[in-house]
């Protein structure tokens, strides 16, 4: 089980860096006779059709959102040209073939396969930073509660026990929506970096708190500091080490967590803008039931969140922890 | 006793306010205020009215301290979105997210304990059936269940997609209202539910099997006890204890999902108000939505210890005093 959620997270991460090249298409190009189209069905060799191949889409009708596969002109696949793994031909000059859509196109036409991709790394970047901030911040925090005890250690536990008490999905959402609306890309990816750290904190902080406060009581501690070890060194080389596997647990728990949160706000209008290819921002253009139920694939993004909670789960799981809380 | 409960409610009170004046003071730090509502091209006259009746020209600790007297009487309040009365907005957005957490606690309670039960004594091909159930239900956050099921909806048409009621569904008598109501509930209460259940189901599974490896069961069997009833009666009752620590949990976890299915199902709760509200700056409005929510917190975690209470005896006898 462990292995399993193992291999699953690395292939996430692999995918994600090597989209340019995974990808067939730009994730920005718009194909504006594809809109809503659905995923290309790619055929085996035939007789007349050598190599992989597919039939290009016709647009039948735009209202309807109707297609016809024009069955006279097999495209076929190339592999390994134009730097990509897989495309369709695109020389230069020559009229533009077909492009190869493996998750359909979204409302603007665009490749949903390829914007997964490059959404999976605003997702996970942001995702991560975001963890390492929250386990940082709350390393930080923990310890110097543990470490100093008496007041400081209940005003700290006090502040992180009230975010902690708190439904998390209102905080960030109360946090995010009093800032300005529209931001550009970059001031978004670091103010909902720090709004998930400042969420994230308290959860690692307590147990890092706790650990540190028993863990101060022992002997090599006692002996560290009759060597003349200061606090800072005391902390850093001797004390957060014994909390290594609780912030690795924790780290794992939030990362899941923080891309739900990133889908979350995008869906509703309050994350990333959607020039953006996030797996969130790509959540939002299917927002209405009928769309849902028409273009299914759209629900993409989705798919690809499941994967990585339940990789996640699987970790946790296999090593005999308590199951992930599902608050982002 | 008396004590106990007298200092639980002075908590509770204190917790709430902390919230609703942290959410009041956050939606008037922010920038832009109601007033944006107007449109760029409000006269200022319109918009130093639109202030001045939301006390927006007062300073902030002069509105906080307004407000907070005025909410000790119980008036929250007007909001700007709905130019009503906050407390009949968050009052009736309220009873709809209970009727939706009662609904999906009721529904994981009822699916999540058994199955637990179950997969923590048996091994075999059930068990292994019910854990791979619980682990794709655990890994299916709120927002992957209801965009699932509003797939399935609009797929089948079994279910409406979305709503609490039907749009014609005005006028109509009460008994129809209901039934409309039951009609569009299941959809966001399964949502709700699904990951639940499956925490539920982990959460019963690992404490029952700690259970039953305890010395008292070996007892019990010992003296000739029947396995069902060795599983119902000792080991379940046993494991309770730190089942019950997490319903007070479940609570604002429910609370928490509950905005995303209420967004994406269109059930007009309180996450849904709280969202409208925080977006437009509808002050008083969002305050009125933070101080609901933190009576739900506040009666979730009292639950949540009576419901230990009355599992352990040891834990009555001493916190009860």
């Amino acid at each position: 089980m462990r292995r399993a959620g193992q291999l699953l997270l690395a292939l996430v991460l692999l995918v994600s860096a090597g989209a340019p090249w995974l990808a067939p298409n730009p994730p920005d190009k718009t194909f504006p006779d594809l809109l809503y189209a659905p995923p290309t069905r790619v055929h085996l060799p035939e007789a007349d059709a050598p190599g992989l191949h597919f039939h290009s889409l016709r647009l039948v009708s735009r209202l309807e959102r109707r297609f016809e596969e024009d069955r006279n002109q097999p495209v076929r696949l190339q592999w390994f040209t134009n730097g990509r793994l897989v495309s369709t031909d695109q020389a230069a000059g020559g009229p533009e073939s077909p492009p190869l859509l493996l998750l359909g196109a979204d409302p603007y036409g665009r490749d949903i396969f390829a914007r997964l991709l490059y959404g999976a790394r605003t997702s996970l970047a942001l995702a991560v930073v975001a963890t390492l901030a929250a386990v940082l911040l709350g390393a930080i925090i923990g310890s110097a509660a543990g470490y100093l005890g008496g007041t400081a250690d209940d005003l700290i536990s006090r502040t992180s026990d009230f975010v902690l008490v708190l439904p998390a999905t209102y905080v960030v959402l109360a946090l995010r929506s009093v800032m300005p609306l529209v931001l550009p890309a970059e001031t978004m990816f670091l103010l909902l970096s720090a709004i998930f750290a400042f969420v994230g904190w308290p959860i690692v902080a307590r147990g890092v708190r706790g650990i540190v406060a028993s863990e101060r009581e022992r002997d090599y501690v006692a002996a560290g500091r009759a060597i003349g070890a200061g606090p800072w060194r005391l902390i850093v080389r001797h004390l957060l080490p014994a909390a290594g596997g609780h912030l690795r647990t924790q780290a794992t728990l939030l990362l899941p967590a923080f891309i739900l949160a990133e889908a979350t706000l995008s869906y509703v209008g309050l994350g990333f803008p959607d020039t953006i290819p996030t797996w969130g921002t790509m959540l939002q253009e299917a927002s209405s039931a009928a769309l849902i139920g028409e273009s299914p694939w759209m629900l993409a993004p989705a798919g690809a969140i499941f994967l990585v909670v339940l990789a996640v789960n699987l970790l946790v799981q296999g090593a005999g922890r308590a199951p992930v809380q599902l608050e982002p | 006793m008396p004590l106990f409960v007298a200092r639980r409610l002075l908590l509770a009170i204190l917790f709430i306010f902390a919230v609703s004046s942290a959410a009041l003071l956050l939606t008037r730090l922010a920038p832009g205020d109601i007033t944006q509502q107007l449109g760029p091209f409000a006269h200022p006259d319109e918009v130093a009215r639109e202030r001045a009746r939301f006390d927006l020209d007062r300073s902030i600790p002069a509105q906080w301290g307004l407000w907070a007297w005025r909410a000790a009487r119980f008036d929250f309040g007007q909001s700007y979105l709905y130019n009503r009365p906050v407390r009949g907005l968050v009052r009736r957005a309220a009873a709809n997210t209970a009727v939706l957490a009662v609904t999906a606690i009721a529904l994981a309670t009822l699916v999540g304990i058994p199955l637990g039960i179950l997969t923590g004594t048996r091994r075999g091909a059930l068990t292994a059936l019910v854990r791979g159930a619980s682990l794709i239900c655990l890994s299916l956050p709120p927002l992957l269940t209801s965009l699932l099921l509003v797939f399935v909806a609009a797929r089948t048409g079994w279910l409406p997609p979305g709503g609490m009621t039907s749009v014609d569904a005005v006028g109509v008598s009460w008994s129809a209202w209901v039934l409309d109501v039951a009609r569009h509930l299941p959809l966001p209460a399964l949502a709700l539910a699904m990951p639940l259940a499956a925490t539920f189901e982990r959460l019963q599974s690992q404490a029952v099997s700690e259970a039953v490896r305890e010395p008292f069961v070996l007892a019990a069997a010992a003296r000739g006890v029947p396995p069902r009833q060795l599983v119902v009666r000792h080991a379940w009752r046993a494991s309770l204890r730190s089942i019950c620590a997490v319903y007070g949990l479940a609570i604002g976890a429910l609370l928490s999902g509950s905005f995303i299915v209420e967004y994406i199902a269109a059930w007009p709760g309180l996450g849904r108000l709280m969202y409208e509200a925080l977006r437009a700056r509808d002050i008083y409005l969002v305050a009125g939505c933070a101080a609901m929510g933190g009576c739900f917190m506040a009666f979730g975690s009292v639950v949540a210890d009576l419901l230990l209470a009355a599992a352990d005896p040891r834990l009555r006898e001493r916190s009860f005093q």
